[in-house]
């Protein structure tokens, strides 16, 4: 199986140097790797929940518990998705998670792009104890800080708002250490030539090193994205009003209130998990990315 | 810290110089502190204050609202004989010593698997990697849908092959295996990414020796690639152990701990106890043996890799 197609760059890469005649690529290419065998079933069945998420949530109601339930609906219906909207307060958990994800990634691009570049480049008295201390709270699982956290903000009105979802998100301690790890690898000559210049510090950080991280703010913003809008645990715990629900936070509800409204369930679903696939579809490469540094960071 | 001052040759009088290095180093001072201290205070405010003040909670009676009663390490002992207790760290390891060797194994075969130019390799790699982006609340409504006794997609495909419907979910002894394989569904992506940065720096020449020496891709695999990818391998063991002693989120959305408990995870009695019961002294106790787990499996790892010879980080 895996024979038909061991380093094929290589072979025709030869090939090239001595035959000039590229004909006999041709062939090399068209035969079928028997890969093809493994990874199509293995896609499909990762993307099975996915599709079947989508035929649910236009399905007529009575086909998604009806026995043997059939694999494609006989008819398209929005009853689902409408219900949703009438009798739900999806728009505003919407509304709600918009707001805490955009405030996080905005928070999150200004303040560890800031931390990253200080500890990265500038020298200043207690740096090194300032990284090691963030470093080390990168050890320290959530659990741990759930409790006291939230009898802070309680103790601070946050529970009764987006306030409690949001503060944690402002800034991580990955995020600053994902910065670093970029700002570090920059050559000093780019700062050293502003310096001559008779810029500021500062002004070199937004004039010079700022435009040239765009990739790095593009994986903190993922990362950022991916985190606070999937985030189940702390609004859970933290949001101790209705109106303040996350979309996350209102979708885990139904499984106890809408248990067997399925079509209103996977229409859920559908409005929940769309706006990250999507994203997920037009940046696959930065999701990439994330998911490879997010494994770095031990 | 003192580089700078080197770089410039001195040419004004020392008692000058001095003042000058020294108002400069205060300026970087000042603007070193400006740049981190935002994010700084957020981060260790967040972490460290609260992680003290959980411990303080732990040598505590507390729900809250009351005064708190110092109980000395009362928590601490009341939870080495809670039956419960022990039933949820067994729960949180059967889910582990499912999830982790399958996901560490899936990873390492789904990158080979990816780790190739062939046509539609984009579309595979896509259809692999997206239900990344799935989150819990919504991976449990898919897991009690596609799991569903009565009507779900998995025990649909069993009829048509003629094997006994399954309680799944519903079944205490079945449970945390379709918990354990919906979470493989989502975060497979992740072990499959981490191996293959990890095979893109397996060197090609070894690769090609191997090949000339007659080996078969069977045999490269075992004596080249494997190897070389042994510290990755332990790196993801741990971080995927992490994860999954961590168990709350897919629970709360799919079983919410049962059935007859049989779900029930460490983090799940922990808030359990804390939020639900508000037993804020006995929850912070739960958190800190859960971190002491933690630590202790981490090193473990680490020293058991270090003693093979293998080096994880």
């Amino acid at each position: 199986m895996t024979t038909v197609d061991s380093p094929p760059s290589v072979n025709v890469a030869e090939q090239k140097t001595i035959t000039p005649v590229t004909r006999s690529r041709a062939p090399r290419r068209r035969r079928m790797s028997g890969w093809h065998f493994v990874l199509a079933p293995i896609a499909l069945l990762f993307l099975l929940p996915f599709i079947q998420m989508f035929m649910a949530s236009v399905s007529p109601a009575k086909e998604l518990v009806s026995y043997p339930p059939p694999f494609i609906p006989s008819r398209i219906d929005f009853t689902g998705f409408i219900a949703l909207f009438q009798n739900t307060d999806i728009m505003l958990w919407l509304l709600n998670s918009t707001i805490v994800s955009v405030t996080a990634i905005a928070s999150h691009l200004v303040f560890c792009s800031l931390a990253g570049y200080g500890f990265a480049r500038l020298t200043f008295r207690g740096r090194n104890f300032g990284i090691f201390a963030i470093l080390g709270t990168i050890m320290i699982p959530t659990q741990l800080l759930m409790i006291p956290t939230y009898v802070l903000f309680s103790r601070l009105g946050l529970v009764d708002g987006l306030g409690a979802a949001i503060v944690p998100w402002l800034a991580t301690a990955f995020g600053v250490f994902l910065m670093r790890q970029f700002f570090m690898s920059l050559p000093r000559e780019l700062e050293e030539a502003g310096r001559i210049d008779g810029a500021t510090r500062w002004q070199i950080f937004i004039r010079i090193i700022l435009p040239l991280a765009k990739p790095a703010l593009a994986t903190l913003a993922i990362f950022t994205l991916l985190g606070s809008w999937n985030d189940l645990v702390w609004p859970l715990i933290a949001i101790n009003n209705d109106n303040a629900f996350t979309l996350q936070l209102g979708i885990a509800n139904f499984q106890g209130t809408r248990r067997t409204q399925w079509s209103l369930l996977m229409a859920a679903n559908v409005v929940a998990t769309m706006p990250l696939i999507l994203f997920f579809l037009f940046a696959q490469k930065q999701f990439i990315q994330t998911m490879t540094m997010t494994g770095l960071r031990g | 810290m003192t580089t700078r001052s080197l770089q410039k040759p001195p040419i004004r009088s020392h008692g000058v110089q001095r003042a000058q290095r020294s108002r400069r180093r205060v300026g970087d001072n000042l603007s070193g502190w400006l740049f981190v201290a935002p994010a700084s205070v957020l981060i260790l405010g967040l972490s460290f204050f609260p992680a003290v003040w959980s411990f303080i909670l732990s040598l505590q009676d507390w729900n809250g609202f009351s005064e708190p009663e110092y109980v000395g390490v009362d928590n601490y002992s009341a939870l080495l004989t809670d039956e419960d207790f022990a039933a949820a760290v067994m729960h949180t390891g059967v889910y582990t010593a499912l999830f982790v060797p399958m996901s560490v194994l899936a990873g390492l075969f789904l990158a080979v698997a990816l780790n190739r130019k062939i046509r539609f390799i984009g579309l595979y790699r896509t259809a692999i990697f997206v239900p990344f982006v799935a989150s819990a609340a919504a991976t449990g409504i898919l897991s009690t849908y596609l799991f569903n006794p009565q009507f779900g997609l998995v025990n649909n495909v069993l009829r048509v092959l003629g094997l006994p419907a399954q309680g799944w979910l519903e079944d205490q002894t079945q449970a945390m295996f379709v918990i354990a394989l919906m979470s493989l569904w989502g975060q497979a992506a992740f072990t499959t990414v981490i191996y293959l940065a990890a095979l893109q720096d397996v060197s090609g020449e070894l690769l090609e020796a191997s090949r000339l020496d007659g080996a078969n891709p069977w045999q490269s695999f075992w004596n080249v690639v494997w190897p070389s990818l042994r510290p990755v391998t332990i790196f993801v063991t741990i971080w995927q152990t992490i994860g999954a002693i961590q168990l709350f989120d897919l629970v709360y959305t799919t079983t919410r701990g049962g059935p007859l408990d049989a779900t029930k995870t460490i983090v799940y009695y922990l808030w359990e106890q804390a939020f639900r019961r508000l037993d804020f002294g006995y929850g912070s106790a739960v958190a800190y043996a859960l971190f002491a787990l933690t630590l202790v499996i981490t090193i473990g790892v680490v020293l058991y890799s270090r003693r093979r010879g293998q080096d994880a980080f």
